[in-house]
């Protein structure tokens, strides 16, 4: 059946199963292929978006139990208009094949929306389920760490 | 598959003596210019197959295979040196696959001799004999040759496009072009004027560009500099375009589900997957099938309800039966005894050891599952495709699809990690195919990661025997047996169909090329024939014997009663001096003392490969709740390091990669099928098990080392040694968690 979803602030009218994850219509039906698919089985966190500010793995939840507004990474920034967190991605010059780092980042913003300044067990905590094969993690927690600051600064 | 054949059987006459009379007979070919593949539009100049100038800007075509490891910044980098164009001014490409782009350097590695041994006439034979490769027609990312290849050829692109924008600059002045300078994107006169490099675009097209000589290291502005990546903002916004990131009017989607026995079918039914929710077409590929739907993930379950009846495997068809014909052929005739220094059969006094070790199957996983997106309109194939060799993936889409290799577009894309995975051509064939059955719609085909762990082509297991005598604190003799299947075969008789002749020497890399006096030193290296189907993975044939050459190295460094840095560096410098450096940088880095506190472990290890010496201490720690690793030294010798963080960057990513594997890297066989599918059984390093990075780069190595690579061997060896330090437990055998109590 047709639904409307809502995404970066744009509605959409879908018209796929109930079932297909909403991974899958973002990439192709939307067209936001920003997310990506690493495993299918939420164990790799490439497709992570955010559902109401949480983050969640878009490989794990149907349409039709979307339960609020999803945010994407081109949703959170553009490359002429980033926001905090990816410029301090760009200042550490954390990617490398870059597959993985929208989800890294999707996720690494929800932490910092709950916990301003994580300590290094918190960011474990959170991002361990992240994977990246490209091995960024010290420049990904030199990033998180950049960022919480300099969004403190600005408050 | 005709051409490629064809080429590619000519590639393993390398190492016979054929290798002489080749390159004297292809001399004209090799020293012509090969044809520049960038056709100029209106208004636009190419100076050289790697400058393109229009009222855009400049594009710097940086023809290797961007997997994560930077590559396309320091390619452009290389030509903006010379060019004198601004960073921010540069857009990069990979360009259409090309003879231009062939790769310089892959033959020319396989003349007899460790490279640590190489004298300035040695390198310059490797570099003439690497030339050899635009015979071939040979584009391919790997190796860890990127930089070597084109240290010069980038930088004589942007020299001589240079000179030819001041002579059209000088043209357009009437000055003398003596009188000219360039900065910034642009020529400067004596009079302060200034010209854009886009504004003499259309006057710099009938300038033939001259050679000039390269500007001295001294002055490098860009080079050896942590330069912005080129892709790092596409990266974090993500609108960096992966094989599947294309968007096509009428797109339909695709996944395969092809034979894990890696055998082909004997049948299989799709009645129930043909009914099922937005399934387009079901395609027999002969040795498995292609569902097309609505939907990436449609296509998925589809493909998954499909009843297949597998063909039994041609080879043993369990883990436990490949192990042991792996030992059984370390009684076979050696394939290779390319070191044998000394005699090992004399008798020497001193304190004998024995070891066995054995390192298990391995999957790349890179994060971006293979895929790939084609369209095929009856006279023409387009394809996106993130792959390590253009030309020949290109030829091969081509007799795939009834085509000529100029009907096939290939665009080469980001890749979601490589690691050796994706110089193979199965996933673009799959999609040429998929895309040829339905002419006109354009399809973007996904594998699953079950698909992607059980059709990889695996890093083989590996058994060796090591027989080492220490005598007065020194090592004494060494005598070395390696068996394995055999990387460089498997991967030669699938693209080529024949098998190279003499020694494999991938096979025993990382263990007869290492840079270490022992005086009587032998590495045999033993090939079992079994048929599972093989690849490259970082480092090769270092990757095992990088472990297991090293473990025994420390075994007999304890044996001796030496500190294992010690006795590195006291076998290391009376062989390579640049070695020795790197084992005593990593010594004062870490603040190498050879006692640590209770429930602390250090382990060193080290290994040459690729060209580069590397040195890591790996620092370990019990927390009463499992090990967990601290802290990883690197220290390494590339000679001339052209981007201080990318090279960091990839000293780090090759340890985490070499960490994973060794912590818990392992591929089992059951019923001819890899029994692991996914993340949760075949996982990897995390943020949490992340250790700690400090690396040291040095610049004593007198030739240019490589980077993607050479970090990966020592790390394994480093780990197990840090392990042994802390427990007392000396592993053999791969991976780690087998033995030990680790955090995963």
């Amino acid at each position: 059946m047709a639904r409307q979803l809502n995404v970066n602030g744009t509605t959409h009218d879908v018209d796929l199963p109930d079932n297909v994850p909403l991974l899958w219509v973002l990439r192709d039906e939307i067209g936001l292929t920003g997310t990506k698919f690493g495993c299918g089985v939420a164990a790799c966190g490439a497709c992570t978006v955010q559902i109401d500010g949480e983050a969640v793995r878009s490989c794990q939840v149907a349409l039709a139990d979307v339960w609020g507004e999803v945010t994407t990474i081109e949703g959170l920034g553009t490359p002429d208009n980033m926001a905090t967190i990816q410029q301090a991605w760009v200042d550490h010059q954390v990617a490398q094949c870059g597959y993985c780092q929208s989800g890294q980042i999707m996720n690494a913003a929800a932490l910092l929306a709950e916990i301003p300044a994580p300590t290094d067990q918190e960011i474990d905590d959170a991002m361990q389920g992240n994977l990246c094969r490209c091995g960024t993690y010290p420049r990904i927690r030199a990033a998180i760490k950049d960022a919480a600051q300099r969004i403190a600064d600005k408050v | 598959m005709g051409r490629v054949k064809t080429i590619a059987r000519r590639t393993f006459l390398i190492g016979s003596a054929a290798i002489v009379g080749g390159v004297a007979f292809g001399a004209y070919q090799i020293n012509k210019d090969a044809p520049n593949p960038l056709v100029p539009g209106p208004g636009e100049a190419t100076l050289n197959p790697f400058v393109l100038i229009n009222q855009d800007g400049v594009t710097l075509i940086a023809p290797r295979a961007e997997m994560g490891q930077g590559v396309q910044t320091t390619l452009a980098a290389l030509a903006a040196e010379e060019l004198d164009v601004a960073w921010d001014d540069i857009t990069v490409l990979h360009g259409p696959p090309a003879l231009a782009y062939y790769n310089s350097v892959f033959l020319g590695m396989a003349l007899p001799g460790a490279h640590y041994q190489d004298t300035p006439f040695k390198h310059s034979l490797r570099e003439q004999v690497g030339k050899v490769g635009k015979l071939l027609d040979m584009q391919a990312t790997g190796g860890s040759t990127s930089m070597k290849d084109f240290y010069d050829r980038m930088r004589h692109a942007g020299a001589s496009a240079r000179e030819a924008l001041k002579l059209a600059a000088a043209a357009r002045l009437g000055v003398d072009v003596a009188t000219l300078t360039t900065k910034d994107s642009a020529v400067i006169a004596a009079d302060g004027t200034t010209l854009a490099y886009w504004d003499l675009a259309e006057a710099v097209r009938d300038i033939t560009p001259p050679d000039v000589a390269l500007r001295d290291k001294a002055t490098w502005k860009y080079l050896g500099k942590p330069m912005p990546r080129v892709d790092m903002v596409a990266k974090v916004t993500g609108t960096a375009d992966f094989a599947t990131d294309k968007k096509l009017d009428g797109m339909k989607f695709a996944t395969v589900r092809m034979s894990p026995t890696r055998n082909g079918m004997v049948s299989y039914d799709d009645s129930f997957a043909q009914e099922m929710d937005g399934v387009e077409a079901i395609l027999d590929l002969g040795d498995g099938i292609a569902v097309v739907a609505t939907n990436t993930w449609l296509a998925i379950q589809a493909a998954e309800a499909v009843d297949i009846e597998w063909a039994p495997a041609t080879y043993p068809a369990n883990t436990q039966a490949l192990r042991a014909a792996i030992a059984a052929s370390l009684e076979d005739v050696p394939n290779s005894v390319i070191r044998d220094d000394g005699d090992v059969d004399v008798a020497v006094e001193g304190t004998e050891i024995t070891a066995e070790y054995y390192v298990p199957w391995l999957a790349h996983t890179t994060m971006e599952p293979m895929s790939a997106t084609a369209l095929f309109t009856g006279d023409a194939l387009e394809i996106w495709s993130g792959n390590q060799s253009p030309t020949a993936i290109r030829d091969a889409c081509a007799d795939a699809v009834g085509l000529t290799p100029e009907q096939v577009t290939l665009h080469t894309t980001f890749m979601g990690g490589g690691f050796g995975r994706r110089g193979e051509s199965d996933f673009s064939l799959q999609a040429a195919r998929i895309a040829a059955a339905m002419p006109g719609t354009p399809i973007r085909m996904t594998w699953s990661r079950e698909e992607d762990i059980r059709n990889d082509f695996f890093r083989p297991a590996a058994i060796a025997r090591f027989r080492g005598i220490v005598q007065d604190g020194k090592a004494a003799l060494l005598d070395g047996k390696v068996a394995a299947p055999s990387v460089f075969h498997n991967v030669s008789m699938r693209q080529t169909g024949a098998v190279p002749p003499g020694p494999d020497r991938l096979h025993v890399e990382g263990a007869a090329d290492q840079p270490y006096a022992i005086p009587n030193l032998r590495i045999a290296g033993h090939l079992t024939d079994i048929s599972v189907p093989l690849g490259f993975w970082r480092s090769v044939g270092a990757s095992i014997n990088g472990f297991m050459f090293d473990t025994f190295i420390d075994e007999m460094a304890h044996a001796a009663g030496t500190d294992p840095l010690q006795f590195r560096l006291d076998l290391a410098r009376a062989e390579h001096a640049p070695s020795a450096g790197v084992i005593e940088a990593v010594g004062e880095m870490s603040g190498w003392t050879g006692q640590t506190p209770e429930g602390i472990g250090r382990g060193i290890a080290f290994s040459f490969s690729f060209g580069t010496p590397v040195a890591e201490v790996v620092e370990v720690q019990d927390t009463g709740n499992g090990i967990k690793i601290n802290k990883c030294w690197i220290a390494a010798d590339l000679g001339t390091v052209l981007d201080p963080a990318i090279v960091e960057a990839q000293m780090t990513s090759g340890a985490i990669y070499g960490f994973s594997a060794a912590m818990q890297g392992e591929i089992t066989f059951r019923d001819g099928m890899a029994e692991q599918g996914n993340f949760y059984d075949y996982d990897a390093m995390r943020m949490h098990t992340a250790p700690e990075f400090d690396v040291r780069l040095l610049e004593n190595n007198p030739f240019m080392g490589g980077a993607g690579e050479p970090s990966t061997p020592p790390s394994m060896p480093a780990l197990g040694n840090a392990l042994f330090d802390l427990t007392g437990t000396r592993a053999r055998e791969l991976p780690l968690n087998k033995t030990f109590d680790l955090i995963l």
